[in-house]
């Protein structure tokens, strides 16, 4: 496993820039998720270590070496793509092998066996083992594909929202899964995501991008409780964090724009009024659709509360972030 | 009673039923008649009105495949009995076999050059197809329409200068020539119908193989190609069917060494002019390695083996 750093990494595809001079460390053993929607450059940052794309400018390294000559098959990395990819003409078998037997790797077919085997039990696809590739389920073929990586052993993992094909369930369990993996073999992650549960839960390190541009790099503890603006702090936190006026409370400081209010934030019970416009029961929480001076706000209170729609409830704010009018946080 | 929008009514399937049956009528036809007129006397072929039943022979085939000639009932006694069953066909017309015919030739210049130029088209056109899939190349969709121009006039308008060309480069008359001269008149279709399989074919299989651990050549040999097989086969078939029936050039650029099957096989003349049984045999023969390469590759035919591992 290696330490992955990236330079001033530039890219542009004809006019659109995909990145725009992104340096950013990858520690050695960490899990990094880059975070962003779609066009912010997540996918693009992967390609780029992985040797897919070439940057316009800048410079990559794996374990210190730079990467700039070298193709991806030298580069010693593993990619799960979104799309499942595996190679409709080979059976699960065959696609676990494709890696391991490669020119590069030539890995002799009884250690072959032991690693396909032993991956095939993690991921529970012993019994598919088999089968043709296309004779699966969608969330098979994801967990071949995952494990086509596994298989190796490589500098760094990447992967390209492994898990946004799959359902709910199968989703969670694999969560759990790839987590424990990357924990025990202490393996260099690099994940790519938009949703901030896997992001969350997964991660040691987050890295938020917008429009090509690295906007935070840290814990997602770091980027949840201290983010740099108003794009990063909504990228963490489920219900989003609400952003109105900075005036709308009084005590904002100089310079400030906007109050930006996660539920933990808004104090219940204290302070102004506020109308009740909808008490939404996800069972584990209580969301409540606050109109607040002709502001709507969402927090989430007691899940047995006995608000009901039409309710007073004063509110005030603890704490909160502050940004100015360009997103940027001041407070 | 249930109605279904996917579902056609029994009316409509036997009137589909009916239109394939009397299409196939109508293409058939022409084929029995000739596989008929192979097995006929020669009498029986000219016949007027046709003969639809009729007593099965193997001169035809006997002829297609001997040089015979006249003779006397002297020389039939002197020559003693007949030893084969063939020799026995040919006297009992009245002549005797002096050696085996050209036909065999004819029909193995057509499978090295009918098959050799398939499997040189199949090379090129694969390679070239992946370059305009894959690759950035310079001025593409110009290339592309220049490389399909080259069929927009019959290849036989432009014989004079392919006969002078080749008739310079010592090609005339030879298995390099015709093999030459038939890839590249079919070239055109296979790179354009190999482009469009291998456009179909997601770009993450490649880019998954690449970071594998394999080369470019490796990812396109080993993952593109197998799943290219499809298309493969059948714009092979495609180039085959054009190359085995090619008349034209084949009557202007060969005539000893490397004649084809096609401009040979209506020239059969028998002791008594043109002899239609040889005629039809040799047709018939003809059609059969065309027959049994579609036979063998039409599995591959059969699209949707590699659809549905990538999610679109």
């Amino acid at each position: 496993m290696a330490e992955v750093s990236l330079t001033g990494v530039s890219k542009s595809f004809g006019e659109d820039i995909a990145l725009a001079d992104v340096s950013l460390t990858i520690p050695d053993g960490s899990f990094v998720v880059l975070l962003g929607p779609t066009g912010a450059g997540k996918t693009t940052t992967l390609r780029m270590v992985s040797g897919l794309d070439t940057p316009d400018a800048g410079r990559i390294e794996i374990a210190g070496r730079d990467m700039a000559a070298l193709t991806p098959a030298q580069r010693d990395v593993a990619m799960v793509f979104q799309q499942y990819s595996l190679y409709p003409h080979l059976s699960v078998r065959q696609n676990l092998e494709f890696p391991l037997k490669s020119p590069i790797l030539k890995t002799p077919q009884a250690q072959i066996d032991a690693k396909v085997g032993a991956v095939a039990e993690v991921l529970q696809i012993s019994h598919k083992l088999d089968n043709k590739a296309t004779a699966l389920s969608g969330g098979e073929m994801q967990r071949v594909s995952i494990g086509r990586a596994l298989v190796r052993d490589p500098q760094v993992y990447l992967m390209d929202e492994p898990l946004s094909s799959l359902d709910a369930k199968l989703r969670a369990d694999l969560r759990v899964e790839l987590k424990s993996i990357q924990a025990d073999s202490g393996a260099t992650m690099l994940y790519v995501t938009h949703d901030q549960i896997e992001a969350m839960t997964m991660a040691t390190h987050v890295g938020v991008l917008d429009e090509g541009r690295l906007i935070q790099f840290g814990t997602p503890r770091e980027i949840y409780e201290n983010p740099v603006s108003i794009y990063a702090a909504s990228r963490l936190g489920q219900p989003r964090m609400n952003v109105l006026p900075a005036d709308v409370f009084g005590g904002a400081p100089q310079g400030a724009a906007s109050i930006g209010l996660r539920p933990e934030h808004i104090q219940q019970g204290e302070g102004e009024d506020s109308l009740v416009k909808r008490v939404e029961r996800l069972g584990d929480q209580t969301r409540l659709h606050l109109v607040f001076k002709d502001h709507d706000l969402i927090t989430v209170t007691d899940a047995h509360t006995d608000l009901k729609d039409g309710d007073t409830v004063k509110i005030r704010p603890v704490s909160p972030h502050y940004f100015d009018a360009a997103g940027a946080r001041v407070a | 009673m249930s109605f279904s929008v996917t579902e056609p009514t029994n009316g409509t399937k036997w009137f589909a039923g009916l239109l394939v049956v009397a299409y196939a009528i109508i293409t058939l036809v022409p084929l029995l008649w000739i596989i008929a007129t192979g097995f006929k006397s020669p009498t029986d072929s000219i016949a007027y009105p046709p003969v639809v039943v009729f007593e099965p022979t193997l001169e035809g085939y006997v002829n297609l495949f001997t040089d015979r000639t006249r003779a006397t009932d002297d020389m039939i006694e002197a020559a003693g009995p007949p030893e084969t069953w063939y020799d026995e066909i040919a006297r009992s017309r009245g002549t005797v076999i002096t050696g085996p015919s050209r036909y065999g030739e004819r029909f193995l210049n057509s499978v090295i050059i009918g098959f050799g130029s398939t499997f040189l088209c199949m090379v090129l056109g694969t390679a070239a197809a992946y370059a305009f899939s894959r690759f950035r190349v310079p001025l593409k969709d110009d290339l592309l329409f220049f490389i399909l121009s080259t069929r927009m006039m019959p290849p036989i308008a432009v014989s004079i200068p392919i006969f002078l060309m080749f008739r310079n480069l010592g090609l005339n008359d030879t298995h390099l020539g015709m093999i030459l001269l038939y890839t590249a008149v079919n070239l055109s279709l296979s790179v354009w119908l190999l482009k469009g399989f291998i456009d179909e074919i997601p770009m993450e299989y490649e880019e998954a193989a690449l970071i594998d651990g394999y080369t470019r050549f490796q990812a396109f040999y080993k993952v593109v190609l197998p799943q290219a097989a499809t298309g493969i086969a059948s714009t092979a078939i495609f180039c085959l069917i054009f190359a085995w029936n090619e008349y034209a050039f084949a009557v202007l650029l060969t005539s000893g060494t490397a004649q084809t099957a096609p401009p040979f096989i209506p020239n059969i003349i028998g002791v008594n002019g043109k002899d239609w049984p040889a005629v039809a045999a040799g047709a018939t023969i003809f059609l059969v390695p065309v027959m049994v390469f579609t036979v063998l590759l039409r599995k591959h035919l059969l699209r949707g083996i590699t659809f549905g591992a990538v999610r679109k």
